[in-house]
């Protein structure tokens, strides 16, 4: 398999000039995600601004898949609606499940459909993964103290 | 021990015994194995023993009354015989079969929570261990200090990966009840000096228990001078199958210590109100053990005593000296643990200046190279060195200097690839 299948430009521009990284104030959930196999670290924060995803910020340490995967997922959600944020993750959890045979919608996942080669190469999915796993946590959390409309659409989306 | 010139060892011959060692991966690339310390390859004289075992002898062993199981358990116990004579066992029934060595060492730990008397860990007695300790010889002192109340203290070690010996006599005192620390670090390679480290331990009363899984498959052994009182290793980091570790440990001890799981073959008699429990190594033996897999790791033990552990062990220093000179050469990066061939195993882990390891990894594996990247189990000596993960390559019996070769080619593209650094 292709060493440029898994890592194509847009991953390696990211993962050199990494998008919203750094932590930022205010925030209203942070976590702490790693990854037991290789130790790959990330502290991810959620801004919530009613329903809107203020911003997310990042301190991460790893390689240039989980790097690189942190710094697409802020390009995508921040600014979005919580229920539109929750159903790109949808997707690109499918898309890095499908072992490269899902075919991804560019217009919707924009750089992240980068990511479709990473899913044949089942050794770094979790990697792929990292960053959105910790924003989906800190989110959940975040909601938990906010009103009941983004409660509703992280309930539809689990 | 001698130093066994590469004129009577002949890698290239000993490479003909390992059938995997000529695979070839995607891409046509020749397979180049630097992962030995993770897991090792094995030699046809074991992949045929383990099969042989199940196409002609299978049956359990100790209680089958048949000629199958007769055989089985001759098969078994001869393993035994021969992990006893390789380690210098001055008794077969020094030697447990356990399933690799992290259980050998949560045994020990273990039943040294569970015994009764001087022997027991209890509140306020202390477990000494090193920051340089695979995870499976830290977890289970944690468990057992967490369980009794016991402390649990380590000694550092120094920027070059050797352990800070002035700390020994304040670190090893009265209060000390185990010392157990690594002969061969996974990922620094350092060796270190049990035997110093046994005499405080024994000075003051404590037992010492050591992880050799790097070292009995590459220096020659002898538990009985050695100064452990415990010794763990696992069978396939030696030519020999997964499933099958061993602890040897000193007769009378393991014969005051109480069981650790509970089951078939380790008793002596069961009644529902109680049970006795049978002797040394049976009582550490609960349930069917991995019998073909201890036929295997005899057979193993065969091969290695076949091209001599001396002659291993010189081979060993030598492509490690060489891979240490070369990675050297390499702009950008850093050796974690020893630099120079002197008291060191087989295993090299490095950083690559701005390339995680990772990375470095996977772009080695695209050419055929294979390395383990991430922490080695190893994450507190990782953070003693200030590292959060590394690449790290390891050498066997069967390693060529051209492979290692290959290894700083692969280094070089793999700066090329990422921009350079």
């Amino acid at each position: 398999m292709s060493l440029d299948m898994l890592y194509q430009e847009i991953i390696l521009d990211h993962y050199k000039h990494p998008h919203h990284s750094g932590l930022r104030e205010p925030y209203d959930a942070q976590v702490h995600h790693v990854n037991p196999a290789c130790g790959d670290e990330i502290t991810l924060r959620v801004h919530m601004d009613g329903d809107t995803v203020a911003d997310v910020s990042y301190d991460a340490i790893g390689c240039s898949i989980s790097q690189a995967s942190v710094s697409v997922l802020g390009d995508l959600v921040i600014g979005k609606e919580l229920d539109e944020a929750l159903t790109v993750q949808e997707e690109f959890l499918t898309l890095m499940h499908g072992q490269g045979k899902v075919q991804p919608d560019e217009d919707r996942l924009e750089d992240a459909v980068a990511f479709a080669g990473v899913a044949r190469f089942p050794g770094r999915v979790k990697c792929a993964l990292l960053g959105w796993m910790a924003w989906k946590d800190a989110t959940a959390q975040a909601v938990a103290r906010t009103p009941a409309t983004a409660t509703a659409a992280m309930e539809e989306n689990s | 021990m001698s130093t066994v010139s590469q004129a009577t060892y002949d890698v290239v011959r000993v490479r003909k015994d390992f059938p995997i060692l000529s695979r070839q991966l995607a891409g046509g690339d020749q397979l180049v194995y630097l992962d030995s310390a993770n897991t090792s390859q094995k030699p046809q004289s074991v992949i045929d023993a383990v099969s042989e075992h199940y196409q002609v002898h299978n049956a359990n062993v100790a209680r089958a009354m048949h000629q199958l199981g007769t055989e089985s358990s001759q098969a078994f116990e001869e393993a035994r015989d021969k992990v006893a004579a390789f380690i210098g066992a001055p008794s077969r029934d020094e030697v447990v079969f356990t399933k690799n060595a992290t259980e050998a060492l949560n045994l020990v730990a273990n039943v040294l929570g569970l015994a009764p008397g001087d022997l027991g860990v209890r509140a306020g007695d202390e477990v000494v261990i090193t920051a340089m300790e695979h995870h499976s010889n830290i977890v289970p002192w944690q468990l057992l200090c967490q369980r009794t109340g016991a402390t649990l203290r380590w000694f550092d070690f120094d920027d070059d990966g050797r352990l800070d010996l002035s700390q020994l006599d304040e670190l090893v005192t009265e209060r000390t009840k185990v010392v157990s620390l690594t002969w061969i670090s996974n990922m620094l390679g350092t060796v270190n000096p049990v035997s110093q480290i046994a005499r405080r331990a024994h000075e003051v009363g404590a037992l010492v228990v050591v992880d050799a899984s790097q070292a009995v498959p590459q220096l020659p052994v002898d538990v009985a001078t050695l100064g452990a009182d415990f010794v763990a290793f696992t069978g396939h980091k030696m030519a020999g199958p997964t499933g099958i570790g061993v602890l040897w440990g000193r007769r009378e001890l393991l014969a005051a210590l109480p069981p650790f799981l509970g089951g078939g073959e380790m008793i002596e008699t069961v009644a529902l109100e109680g049970s006795t429990y049978a002797a040394p190594p049976a009582r550490f033996e609960a349930g069917t053990p991995p019998i073909a897999q201890a036929v295997g790791l005899g057979a193993a033990i065969d091969y290695l005593r076949d091209l001599g552990m001396a002659a291993v062990a010189a081979h060993e220093r030598e492509i490690t000296a060489y891979a240490l000179a070369r990675l050297g050469e390499v702009s950008g990066l850093r050796v974690l643990g020893p630099t120079e061939a002197v008291d060191r195993g087989g295993a090299v882990s490095f950083e690559l200046a701005g390339i995680h390891p990772h990375d470095v990894a996977q772009v080695l594996d695209s050419r055929g190279v294979a390395v383990r990247a991430g922490h080695h189990c190893a994450k507190p000596a990782h953070a003693r060195l200030g590292v959060q993960s590394s690449t790290r390559a390891s050498f066997y019996l069967y390693t060529l200097p051209e492979e290692v070769d290959a290894l700083i080619e692969g280094l070089d593209h793999t700066k090329r690839y990422f921009g350079g650094s």
